[in-house]
């Protein structure tokens, strides 16, 4: 499903130039969830966001779904995440002018969808994830989980093939942090979502079926 | 999506109070002036009242008489509009009339001041004035010199008060009685060319300034084409003429003087070397530059502060699939929201200022109003701001890297 071929990401600035991943190659089923470990700092981020087509790697070759990513200009790559991938992330990052479900159906927008269409899909995937009853709340009214919650809807109302999680846990409490990983466990098991998690806790990676782990920017297991 | 976009502008304006009311101040006030401005010029240039034949006519304001040591410009004789411009074949008539003066006049030993203008028959017949009771004076009341007057509206009423029709009524001014025999509907003052509160027959003139054979003196004429089509050709006749024309006095030289449709007569500079036109309209251009730029420039800035704040936003609708082009879009689209906002409250803002000006008096008949042109221009400019001020921050905050952007919260 994601193949990456001795990736490469230097960072420069005038006077240095940083290494943050070290030809890793890394090839991920379909159906897979893996999670990816490392202290901080060792490149599992980045490594994440150029599997996500967020970044653009300084070397190697990055498929997805058997297509080659490279040479695409903005526009393809903007259609190709909304089609393909799905996003979650440590700080939520949720619109917080927008109620719940204007926010779940954002991917939506840019996809050719009717506003009638866009509500059912919003509140299908809202009530996915157990906030069928929130979706007037903005999400400012909500607490961490239940707004981690709103961006697993999010993720999944495309009902894309890949969702990627940059520590999706890592500003809950553990019983927060077992039901989203619950949720994540489902969409994988009963959907077939193919899920690449980056996490720091080593009970939640456990839960996954593969876990690669990165230090310095080079993958050691 | 609009509605999406909608929904979030309002609540960014919500957001952020302080930048929306100082983005809404700069919007409605540049436009209320703006408004104001154009209504202002408008009302001048294209209220075509009381010389409704625009299209048949031509206007001859101004002499210049050039010598080697210097030159004399203003306005003409009577002798000189009626001896050289009789002799056209073109104009079906010719309408002449004074500048007009100020004189004073008393009722019940309150002053009124008031405005003269001397004119003669075809005056009447060349313009369109409105006539609210009686008539123009006629060719036979003009060469008998009868002591007759047509008034204002605004006059009517300072002078008589409110009553019923004035007409065979008198009217007092420069201790000489003239008769009223019309009363027509009041010229703004800043149509100085045909503007007056009392308009009498040319050949009771204080003075008889009418039969000086001088070149210059206060009047000024209005050739009337039988056809729209007659115009360039009673231009020409017009140039070739004054070609003819001898000088009055040995030691000038060149004599210049044109027929031109109205806009140019009523900016005409006297300066046949520099157009008037030109220099008022470039100094209008610049003005309206300058004053449409600070405001523009100014919601720029704030633009990129205000949706600086939106990165988080910018890099997640970049991930779920929002491309550049799209979130631009979207930019502008938040924009022209806020400045269509500004551009309505602009126009409520003008239409009271425009309110306050009509019943402040501070132009004599002059009744400012926002008319379609005026919304026009003032719809024309809230889009043009939106879409200027709003493109280049678009532009910029499109182009952040999503990993940088989702940093940023």
């Amino acid at each position: 499903m994601i193949r990456l071929q001795n990736i490469e990401k230097v960072y420069r600035t005038d006077t240095i130039e940083t290494l943050a991943l070290n030809s890793v190659s890394l090839d991920i089923a379909k159906g897979e969830f893996l999670s990816i470990m490392g202290p901080s700092g060792c490149g599992k981020s980045t490594l994440l966001n150029i599997m996500g087509l967020l970044d653009a790697p300084s070397k190697g070759e990055i498929r997805i779904d058997d297509q080659k990513t490279e040479g695409m200009n903005d526009k393809q790559l903007a259609a190709f995440r909304n089609k393909k991938l799905g996003f979650i992330f440590q700080s939520y990052h949720l619109i917080n002018d927008l109620q719940v479900l204007d926010n779940v159906e954002l991917p939506l927008l840019y996809r050719d969808t009717t506003a009638k269409q866009r509500r059912e899909l919003a509140a299908e995937a809202l009530e996915k994830v157990g906030l069928a009853n929130r979706l007037k709340h903005f999400p400012t009214q909500l607490s961490g989980g239940q707004r981690q919650r709103v961006a697993i809807a999010r993720a999944i109302v495309g009902r894309p093939e890949i969702i990627l999680a940059d520590e999706p846990t890592g500003n809950l409490d553990s019983a927060m942090g077992n039901e989203i990983m619950d949720i994540l466990i489902n969409l994988n098991r009963n959907d077939g979502t193919t899920i690449v998690m980056v996490t720091h806790d080593e009970n939640m990676a456990h839960k996954t079926h593969r876990l690669v782990r990165l230090f310095d920017g080079a993958q050691v297991l | 999506m609009l509605k999406n976009y909608f929904k979030i502008a309002i609540a960014v304006f919500k957001r952020n109070k302080f930048f929306t009311f100082i983005s809404l101040f700069g919007i409605s006030f540049t436009l209320t002036i703006l408004l104001v401005l154009t209504a202002f010029v408008d009302k001048v240039l294209n209220d075509n009242y009381p010389d409704k034949k625009r299209d048949r006519l031509l206007y001859i304001n101004r002499l210049e008489q050039r010598s080697k040591d210097g030159m004399m410009s203003g306005t003409m004789s009577y002798y000189y509009l009626s001896h050289f411009t009789g002799k056209m074949k073109t104009p079906v008539k010719v309408a002449i009339s004074s500048m007009f003066n100020g004189t004073n006049t008393y009722v019940n030993n309150k002053k009124i001041a008031l405005n003269y203008k001397y004119t003669n028959a075809e005056y009447w017949d060349v313009l369109d004035f409105d006539f609210v009771e009686g008539k123009g004076f006629n060719k036979q009341q003009v060469d008998h010199a009868d002591r007759v007057a047509i008034i204002s509206e605004d006059i009517k009423k300072q002078y008589f008060g409110d009553v019923g029709p004035v007409v065979g009524k008198y009217i007092e001014a420069d201790n000489v009685n003239y008769r009223v025999l019309g009363v027509v509907k009041s010229v703004p003052v800043t149509d100085y060319m045909f503007y007056s509160d009392i308009y009498l027959p040319y050949t009771i003139s204080k003075g008889g300034d009418y039969k000086s054979k001088g070149y210059s003196g206060g009047y000024m004429g209005v050739l009337l084409a039988n056809s729209a089509s007659d115009v360039p050709k009673m231009h020409e006749e017009y140039e070739a003429l004054v070609k003819r024309i001898p000088p009055e006095r040995k030691d000038y030289t060149q004599i210049h003087s044109h027929a031109n449709t109205f806009l140019y007569a009523f900016l005409d500079t006297g300066n046949d070397g520099k157009s008037g036109v030109m220099i008022v309209v470039t100094a209008i251009s610049i003005f309206v530059f300058i004053f449409t730029l600070l405001p523009t420039l100014n919601l720029v800035n704030i633009n990129i502060t205000r949706i600086m704040e939106r990165s988080s936003e910018i890099g997640v609708r970049k991930a779920f699939g929002a491309s550049s082009k799209t979130l631009v879009y979207q930019f502008i689209v938040e924009n022209l929201i806020l400045t269509i906002l500004g551009g309505i409250l602009g126009t409520v803002l003008a239409g009271i200022v425009l309110y306050a000006i009509n019943h402040a008096d501070l132009i004599a008949n002059l009744e400012l109003t926002i008319n379609f042109t005026v919304l026009f221009i003032g719809v024309l400019l809230c889009v043009v701001f939106g879409f200027v001020s709003g493109v280049y921050p678009a532009w910029r905050m499109s182009k952040l890297n999503v990993v940088t952007a989702l940093k940023a919260q």
